[in-house]
Formats: C-alpha cells, sequence, structure tokens
C-alpha cells in the first residue's frame, strides 16, 4: 500500500452499538472463558473432597457465604447462557436458522432460557433445603 | 469425472493440514455437553446434603462416579479446544502464539487429571 488507508474502520467498537447478535457471540467467548476459569476452584474443590474432609468443609464454608453464593450464581448462569447460545451454534452449523430475522428472534429464546434454566436451578436447591415455604 | 468424493479432497486441508478435525471435536463436545451438563448442575443443586459425607455418598454411586468423569473428561476436553482458538485468535507472534498454547495445555491436563482422580479417589476409598 502506498498511501495510508483513510476510509473508516467498521465496525469502530467504541462509536457502533452491538446488535443483539453480535452480543451474544462475544458474551459466548466471554462465558466460555469464565466457565473454562471456574473449572480450577472447581477441582480444587473436588481435590479437597478426596483428599481432605476438613479443607474441604472449610472450602463449602466460603462457597456457603453471601458472596461466594453469588459467585456460584454467576458462574450457573454463565454456564446456562453459554449451554444455550451453544445449542444454537449447533442448529447454526447444521444450517439452520441463519436468516437475520431468525437469529434475532432465537437471541431472545437464547436469553429467555438461560434465565429461566438458571431461576429453575436455584428454586430446585432452595426447594430440597425447604427454603421456599 | 473424478471418481473422489469432495470429502477426499476436504480432508487435511487448513494451515494444520488437520482438516475439519478440531471443529468437528468442538461440535461433539458440545453435543455431548448438553446432556452431562444439565444432569451435572441439576444433581449437585437438588443434592440436599453438601457436607462431605453426603458429596462423597453421592460420588460413590457408580451412576454417579461414571458420568461424572464423563463430564470432567469432555468439559476439559471442549475447553481446551476452545481456548486453543482464543489464543489462536489474539496472539499473533508465532513464538509468544505457540508457548501460551503449551502453557494453557500443560494446564488443563493437570486440572483435568486431578479432576478425574479425585472423583476415583472418592469412588473406591
Ligand atoms: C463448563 C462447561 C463449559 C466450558 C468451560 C466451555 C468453554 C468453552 C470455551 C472456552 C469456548 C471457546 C469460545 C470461543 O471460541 O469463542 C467454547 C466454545 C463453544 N462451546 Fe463451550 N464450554 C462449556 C460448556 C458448553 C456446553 C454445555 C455447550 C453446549 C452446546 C457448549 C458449546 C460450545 C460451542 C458450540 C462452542 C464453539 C463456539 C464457536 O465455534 O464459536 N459449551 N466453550
Amino acid at each position: 500500500m502506498s498511501q495510508p488507508d483513510s476510509r473508516p474502520l467498521s465496525p469502530h467498537l467504541q462509536v457502533y452499538r452491538l446488535p443483539l447478535t453480535a452480543l451474544l457471540s462475544i458474551l459466548h467467548r466471554f462465558t466460555g472463558v469464565v466457565l473454562a476459569l471456574g473449572m480450577a476452584p472447581l477441582t480444587g474443590v473436588l481435590v479437597a473432597a478426596a483428599a481432605d474432609a476438613a479443607l474441604y468443609e472449610q472450602l463449602r464454608a466460603l462457597l456457603s457465604a453471601w458472596w461466594g453464593q453469588a459467585l456460584l450464581a454467576l458462574w450457573t448462569g454463565a454456564l446456562y447462557f453459554h449451554l444455550c447460545t451453544g445449542i444454537r451454534h449447533l442448529f447454526w452449523d447444521a444450517g439452520l436458522g441463519f436468516d437475520v430475522a431468525v437469529a434475532f428472534r432465537t437471541s431472545l429464546w437464547t436469553v429467555a432460557a438461560a434465565l429461566a434454566l438458571t431461576a429453575l436451578t436455584w428454586l430446585a436447591a432452595l426447594w430440597v433445603r425447604g427454603m421456599l415455604a | 469425472m473424478s471418481l473422489r468424493t469432495p470429502l477426499s479432497q476436504a480432508r487435511g486441508l487448513g494451515a494444520a493440514k488437520e482438516g475439519a478435525g478440531h471443529w468437528w471435536a468442538q461440535r461433539l463436545t458440545s453435543a455431548f455437553l448438553v446432556p452431562l451438563v444439565l444432569w451435572g448442575a441439576f444433581s449437585v443443586a437438588m443434592l440436599g446434603d453438601l457436607s462431605h459425607a453426603g458429596l462423597v455418598a453421592w460420588v460413590q454411586k457408580p451412576l454417579v462416579s461414571a458420568p461424572l468423569i464423563a463430564l470432567l473428561l469432555v468439559v476439559f476436553w471442549h475447553l481446551e479446544l476452545g481456548l486453543r482458538v482464543i489464543v489462536e485468535d489474539y496472539v499473533h507472534l508465532a513464538w509468544l502464539k505457540v508457548a501460551v498454547i503449551v502453557l494453557v495445555d500443560f494446564a488443563v491436563l493437570l486440572l483435568a487429571v486431578a479432576a478425574v482422580a479425585a472423583v476415583a479417589g472418592i469412588a473406591f476409598r
């Protein structure tokens, strides 16, 4: 190239509002990384359960604190979001649902399903503990 | 006319000459994870007793330890494939890219072995 290219970059990330489909796409990647990072402490809990009961109980106390529960809730939310966008990904890979209007609608369905599954899991957990009066 | 199918011409393509192998493994692990993750998440959520004794008793059931180990193996396989793509997308310096992938793979390997060994250890204790 002899001349610097002065045409605008598009989409310019600081100016451009991401469409819903693009937002879900980058969130799929972000949640994938969050889930992968979460596998480290989760593995730690399993190793503690196998090797050191006292350490396991200490970790359980940490996870039972309000911020531990909040982290777990966010992680399960990320898990179900990634699961739902992942399932949609598999439909795309089969050649289904590429139409822009359809992709917008399935974006909404995906988010709704992720929220519903997260709520259902936590309601089930509260229910078996008799915390749903 | 060639008698070779289009598939034979696609095999082994790509920069690493592995064709669509990585892509396929990512889809395969994703499909496996759908039932495994739903089972795992709801099982743990509905396990009323998460004390050490409660967890051990649960993991020791054969119908728990087997799918649990399968879940862990597939999760680590799946996330290794995923993290590799992310590194390839954002790290462009050739030697650095390889170095990061090797480090990530080593960490994933250690975690995967530790997690599976822990479940097996509980199951056979
Ligand atoms: C703890 C569980 C999981 C972890 C740690 C995880 C991690 C990851 C990571 C790191 C990526 C790479 C993201 C990217 O390239 O943008 C990824 C991609 C993917 N995940 Fe997961 N994942 C998990 C569960 C699932 C589940 C349950 C599904 C269900 C379908 C799924 C479907 C996918 C798909 C289809 C991709 C490929 C996306 C693409 O090619 O752009 N994942 N995952």
